[in-house]
């Protein structure tokens, strides 16, 4: 009960620290998306538009002169602005716009649409999150054990040929997964043409749910290969160097000179203490992904968050862009949460009541 | 740095070559920005007509031909004015003369021609010139075709003209004109010197044409062409520079910034400590990436402008968390102490005392992260808000995949950049891991 009490207890600090950043990140990004009053440049040129279609669009109006309609026009426009708040001075119209973030109240898009048609920033967002959540959830599971894998046999040989091919390797993790991408569907998808360009399912999706799931995997298999591969050299590079560390401390030759078998050592005293590092080596990993997303996701024409992210951009979707940030600083936030939480689950100073500071 | 710690770095002969090809990039980038000067370099990447009409569109870079038993025709370029292969007649009528020109064309490749073009510049009075043309292949067959008037700049694209391609038995013309039509061989073009006879027929004895005949072939320059007919080789060669002054500025302003943040932290402790301890943990949840997308959406996307968004958003980044790991090893050392008790003052001790400690460390780290600056530049460029005037590697790659390159087998568009980010990646990043083993040998020994 104890040890649950301590984890509960680290969780929830973590858990107000980490809301306190997000909440100071999203400020931080109204404040950019609003320098020097871009945003409501758009959102004045928007409500006239507006104003001017619903005024020369109802009949009742035909007959007014034009000082007449212009003084209705302006007159709409102010109370537009009014009502939307837009006359306040900024910094109030800047916590407004933060509630409106910390809510995901984040408005209507001006070009761009969700599947249903609805322009709702929201919706498109939610419907674009499974994609990606899919992608790079499988992406990072798949990475996390194939690294964590290898690590624990490399550290075994440390000095062995394979070790050294390794470290030589390494340097090939400089290049971001985009860019493996687009070598393997050069292979692949142009040369070989055994494997998609890209997307997610096959068009038009079949409608049996096997059918999808297949062709679904067929999809993943380039994007997942190509993300794997420009992390898993580094990052099996960097938890050899761990396991190394940990496999040189006086308790582990104490187990061993006690004569505990091979497995139990490996598994109680060498994997067991260095997981929390490798946790939070892993943590950036998949933070880096995230923010990597929009390019990966518009290379592989995967329609996740990252690629409405570029689509937002072609569309100068203003509130989408802004959105998309919101969600991704949510995203972050969550995921460092998240393996916070695993990282209290393992490591044995926060369940045996130490301070839980790394 | 002395020799010792030289001789040690040069043992791994993986540094050789990555210190070399770091050279010849830097070799490059020199090379690019004193023969092709920036604004030139802005304004042939602009693509306008007047620079850029005699290459083909989407050609493959002339190398390709090292490697093929047929060969793909390169661009032939003839010109009516001032050339000793070019016959030219003048007879005089009542009205006015007629001027024929003959153009041999050598042409010695196994495929056909992208397309085949004619630019006329003509100067007359009133009523514009007639021309009429006969096209003689190897074996004598001729090809009559033309037969229209001509403004004082005009180009006539033999491709798109319906009536030829009627008479080469719907073929278009770039195709048609270099078969064997009797033999019903039309997969390879017949080799052989072709001419080219025109009949400019002028209605005052003043009136002048000069011509150039452009036969684009599937092959040009050292790199190829794209869509805009623009030579790949100056978005390779600027790309360099470029890439490696993203690379090195961004490097050196965010690890230098995250070391002198993580001195002060460590040094001050206390309220300093926690407060910049803080804005790491912010700068942790901020996106990077989505931040500068809308940085590059709303205001501007001047590499400058992003390179100091990148530098700025990074100054807070995951490196501090490693300098104040070893500042507080430090911090504790005797020469501190010593530094402390005769009174040096706080920024002594940072900039003069502590900083300088972490050089060893800060250089390899640095050097590491230039590819991924690199890269980010790219990145960006490919989501479409690189610098709108310059010519990068990531611009290529973005172009390329807008023209859908893959799709239509344009290889070398996407490959070239990517080589060069490739290249440059590794060479960087060889490099750095290496000085890293040797400056810090606690890891070495691991």
């Amino acid at each position: 009960m104890d040890t649950l009490l301590r984890v509960v207890k680290y969780a929830s600090v973590r858990i107000l620290t980490l809301a306190i950043s997000v909440v100071v990140g999203l400020y931080l990004t109204i404040l950019i998306a609003n320098m020097g009053g871009y945003i409501d440049v758009i959102r004045t040129a928007q409500i006239r538009e507006d104003v001017n279609a619903r005024i020369s669009g109802n009949p009742s109006n035909r007959g007014l002169t034009i000082e007449a309609r212009t003084k209705l026009v302006n007159d709409q426009i102010n109370s537009q602005i009014h009502r939307l708040g837009m006359d306040q001075p900024f910094l109030l119209r800047s916590f407004n716009a933060l509630g409106d973030a910390i809510t995901l109240n984040l408005g209507r898009a001006f070009n761009m649409a969700s599947n249903s048609g609805a322009n709702q920033v929201r919706l498109i967002i939610l419907e674009r999150l499974p994609p990606t959540l899919i992608l790079f959830g499988a992406a990072d599971i798949i990475l996390f054990f194939l690294a964590l894998f290898f690590a624990l046999i490399l550290s075994r040989h440390y000095g062995s040929f394979l070790d050294k091919m390794s470290v030589m390797l390494t340097p090939l993790s400089s290049a971001p997964g985009w860019f493996y991408g687009i070598f393997l569907i050069l292979l692949f998808a142009a040369v070989l043409k055994i494997l998609p360009f890209g997307g997610m399912v096959d068009s038009p999706p079949p409608p049996a749910t096997l059918v999808y799931l297949s062709s679904l995997l067929k999809h993943m298999v380039l994007p997942v290969i190509a993300y794997t591969l420009s992390l898993l050299f580094f990052e099996v590079f960097s938890w050899r160097t761990f396991f190394l560390i940990y496999s040189s401390e006086d308790y582990v030759d104490m187990a061993k000179a006690k004569g505990l078998p091979d497995n139990e050592i490996r598994s109680k005293y060498i994997l067991r203490p260095t997981l929390p590092t490798i946790i939070t080596s892993f943590a950036l990993v998949v933070i880096n992904s995230w923010l990597g997303a929009p390019i990966f996701e518009t290379v592989f024409n995967w329609p996740g968050l990252g690629r409405a992210l570029y689509q937002a951009v072609g569309f100068f979707d203003t509130p989408v862009i802004i959105g998309e940030t919101v969600i991704f600083s949510y995203m972050l936030a969550i995921t460092v949460f998240i393996l916070d939480f695993i990282y209290a689950l393992v490591d044995p100073r926060v369940k045996l009541g130490g301070d839980g500071n790394r | 740095m002395n020799i010792k710690v030289l001789k040690e770095i040069f043992r791994y002969p993986s540094v050789i070559v990555g210190v070399m090809i770091i050279l010849c990039l830097f070799g490059i980038s020199i090379y690019a920005v004193v023969t092709i000067p920036y604004n030139k370099a802005i304004s042939l990447w602009r693509g306008s007509e007047e620079d850029w009409y005699r290459n083909p569109k989407n050609a493959a870079p002339i190398w390709y031909n090292w490697f093929r038993s047929d060969k793909l025709p390169e661009t032939i370029v003839i010109n009516s004015e001032n050339n000793p292969e070019v016959t030219r007649t003048v007879t005089n009528t009542e009205e006015g003369r007629i001027i024929t020109i003959t153009m041999p064309i050598n042409f010695n490749y196994d495929s056909f021609p992208n397309d085949i073009s004619l630019y006329f510049i003509s100067k007359y009075d009133q009523n514009p010139p007639f021309v009429g043309m006969t096209w003689i292949a190897p074996d004598g067959t001729e090809t009559h075709f033309g037969g229209f008037s001509i403004s004082q700049k005009f180009t006539y694209r033999l491709s798109q003209d319906q009536k030829l391609t009627r008479t080469l038995s719907n073929m278009v013309a770039s195709k048609g004109l270099f078969v064997d039509l009797k033999n019903k061989n039309v997969s390879t073009a017949v080799k052989g010197i072709y001419q080219l006879k025109i009949e400019v027929v002028t209605f005052d004895k003043m009136a002048d044409s000069s011509i150039e005949l452009v036969v684009y072939g599937q092959l040009a320059g050292w790199a190829g062409t794209d869509h805009l007919r623009r030579d790949l080789g100056i978005a390779l060669l600027w790309g360099t520079p470029i890439a490696l002054l993203f690379g090195l500025l961004a490097a050196v302003g965010t690890s230098i910034s995250q070391l002198i943040i993580a001195g002060i932290s460590t040094w001050f402790g206390g309220w300093v400590d926690i407060i910049l301890q803080r804005i790491t943990e912010v700068n942790l949840v901020l996106p990077f990436l989505p931040i500068l997308i809308m940085i590059g959406t709303f205001y501007s996307r001047s590499i400058f402008v992003i390179l100091t968004a990148v530098i700025l958003l990074s100054i807070f980044g995951q490196g501090i968390k490693t300098f104040r790991a070893v500042f507080m090893q430090i911090k504790e050392s005797p020469y501190i102490e010593a530094a402390r008790a005769y009174g040096a003052s706080n920024f002594r001790i940072i900039f003069q005392y502590m900083v300088p400690r972490l050089i060893p460390m800060l250089i390899p780290q640095l050097i590491v992260l230039i590819p991924s600056y690199v890269f980010l530049e790219a990145s960006l460029a490919i989501l479409g808000l690189g610098d709108p005037t310059l010519p990068t590697w990531g611009k290529m790659i973005q172009d390329a995949q807008s023209q859908g390159a893959l799709y239509q087998g344009w290889y070398y568009w996407v490959l070239e950049p990517s080589a060069l980010l490739m290249v440059t990646g590794l060479a960087f990043s060889v490099v750095g891991y290496t000085l890293d083993r040797v400056f810090n040998p606690r890891l070495r020994s691991q």
